[in-house]
């Protein structure tokens, strides 16, 4: 990961965070580190570390923050929240940094497709016919194939 | 006892064993689970990128239940900390709920916030009780040694939970396959995450984490791993092969659901537990248990 450069901060980043749920407590961060040390991300691939990320929020780095591929890495495993010692929601903050740069056409690939394909057809795994014969051929119920009501719930799709 | 059974993405599409299993077990001990068609995904996959379509998504299946005058009973962790993170949402912010139904108005559906959702081992430990569970075990699996995978979302977020395990000492799972008379493996690392919300990113990063507890639990000396989630048996399950090829292991460890081996204790065959569909072969484990199979 590159240096960090000050000069690209924007100071209005920490109080866009702060007004969003999972946002609010990141200024009580005191950068203990505990997150990371409980990351099972950080233990395979040091380009991931909450606290890190934290900190890079906290500068006003919105940019280098939202635009890179890392934030992406986070399990959503909770280790981290559950044991800072400040009690921020960290697992809920990476959600709102995700959501962010979601919102601003940087999800990976892999997360877009999820994505569509639910609420396009109601199910990660949509079924087929042959998915309710194999059903039906060990004794479980057959389950719909198509999914209306994703259109009611999700007109702009 | 009865509930409406949530089944999520993965479940009917990937791990039909999973779902055959728990409706035999539900069976055995009388809980009603009632399949209610209608429902769909449960938002986990989308939080990380859409969380007000998540909130959407939960509602909708919430209110699907409530309509019925059911709680929900989920299979899977990922779909129990969604929707129980929507459930406790909407009980208690009146505002977020009606901007919810003016949605769900469109469907005919409005939520009032009354759906308890819970997982089925925590129904199994909570309401069934291991004093009523031993009395349905017919069959001793003394000498089996397990190593129980709690993941992370059966237990976290705790805020959610009401405490119902000790997230940094779980032990509800091992209290239930005690029961059966099998070993509970302790090993390194217990609470690790499998890795999978990582998959659809960056597939290396997410065989990596798995990979880590393969080793500890092989270090450990079990026979087999214990699951209650079907995201965590793609992990261990479906990709253990790829996980061998990766880093140049071999593990060949057995992969098998809390129902499962609660269905061999209950004396259940092979075949009704989908015990033929695990992807890592479970006969030569449980040969000493099918022997007149042979």
């Amino acid at each position: 990961m590159a240096d960090i450069d000050l000069r690209e901060a924007d100071p209005k980043f920490i109080k866009e965070l702060a007004a969003q749920p999972g946002g609010e407590k990141i200024v009580a961060c005191f950068t203990c580190r505990t997150c990371t040390a409980s990351c099972p991300i950080s233990i395979v691939n040091n380009k991931f570390s909450p606290y890190r990320i934290i900190r890079m929020a906290l500068y006003g780095l919105r940019r280098q923050v939202l635009e890179r591929d890392f934030i992406w890495l986070c399990s959503s495993c909770y280790a981290c929240q559950e044991r800072c010692p400040q009690g921020v929601s960290i697992t809920e903050f990476m959600t709102l940094l995700k959501n962010l740069a979601a919102k601003e056409g940087y999800a990976p690939a892999g997360i877009r497709a999820q994505r569509d394909l639910i609420k396009g057809h109601g199910r990660i795994y949509p079924l087929d016919e042959f998915d309710n014969k194999k059903r039906n051929k060990i004794g479980l119920p057959s389950l719909p194939t198509t999914c209306g009501v994703v259109k009611e719930l999700f007109p702009e799709q | 006892m009865k509930y409406a059974l949530f089944l999520g993405c993965t479940i009917p599409a990937r791990s039909r064993n999973y779902e055959l299993s728990a409706r035999k077990v539900a069976q055995e001990l009388g809980i009603e689970l009632v399949d209610v068609e209608e429902f769909i995904c449960c938002g986990f996959p989308v939080k990380s990128s859409d969380q007000e379509s998540a909130t959407l998504l939960g509602a909708y299946n919430l209110a699907l239940a409530e309509k019925q005058g059911l709680d929900v009973c989920s299979l899977c962790s990922s779909c129990t900390s969604a929707l129980t993170e929507v459930a406790h949402e909407l009980a208690n912010d009146k505002e977020r709920r009606a901007a919810v139904n003016t949605v769900l108005s469109r469907l005919g559906l409005n939520y009032e916030g009354k759906v308890k959702v819970r997982h089925f081992a925590r129904i199994l430990y909570e309401e069934i009780g291991r004093e009523e569970l031993k009395k349905h075990l017919k069959r001793n699996l003394e000498g089996l040694r397990i190593a129980n995978h709690y993941g992370c979302h059966y237990i976290k977020p705790s805020e959610i939970y009401d405490n119902f395990d000790q997230v940094e000492d779980p032990h509800t799972l091992d209290e239930l396959v005690a029961l059966t008379g099998a070993t509970v493996v302790d090993y390194a690392n217990k609470k690790r995450c499998c890795g999978g919300p990582v998959l659809p990113v960056d597939e290396k990063v997410a065989l990596s984490v798995a990979k880590g507890k393969l080793d500890d639990i092989t270090e450990a000396g079990a026979d087999a791993m214990n699951l209650v989630c079907p995201f965590c048996s793609v992990m261990y399950d479906s990709n253990q092969k790829s996980i061998e090829a990766e880093f140049e292991r071999s593990y060949k460890l057995p992969v098998l659901y809390l129902t499962q081996i609660l269905g061999i204790a209950m004396g259940f065959e092979r075949k009704e537990l989908g015990l033929n569909m695990n992807v890592v072969k479970t006969k030569e484990l449980l040969a000493r248990f099918y022997e007149q199979e042979k």
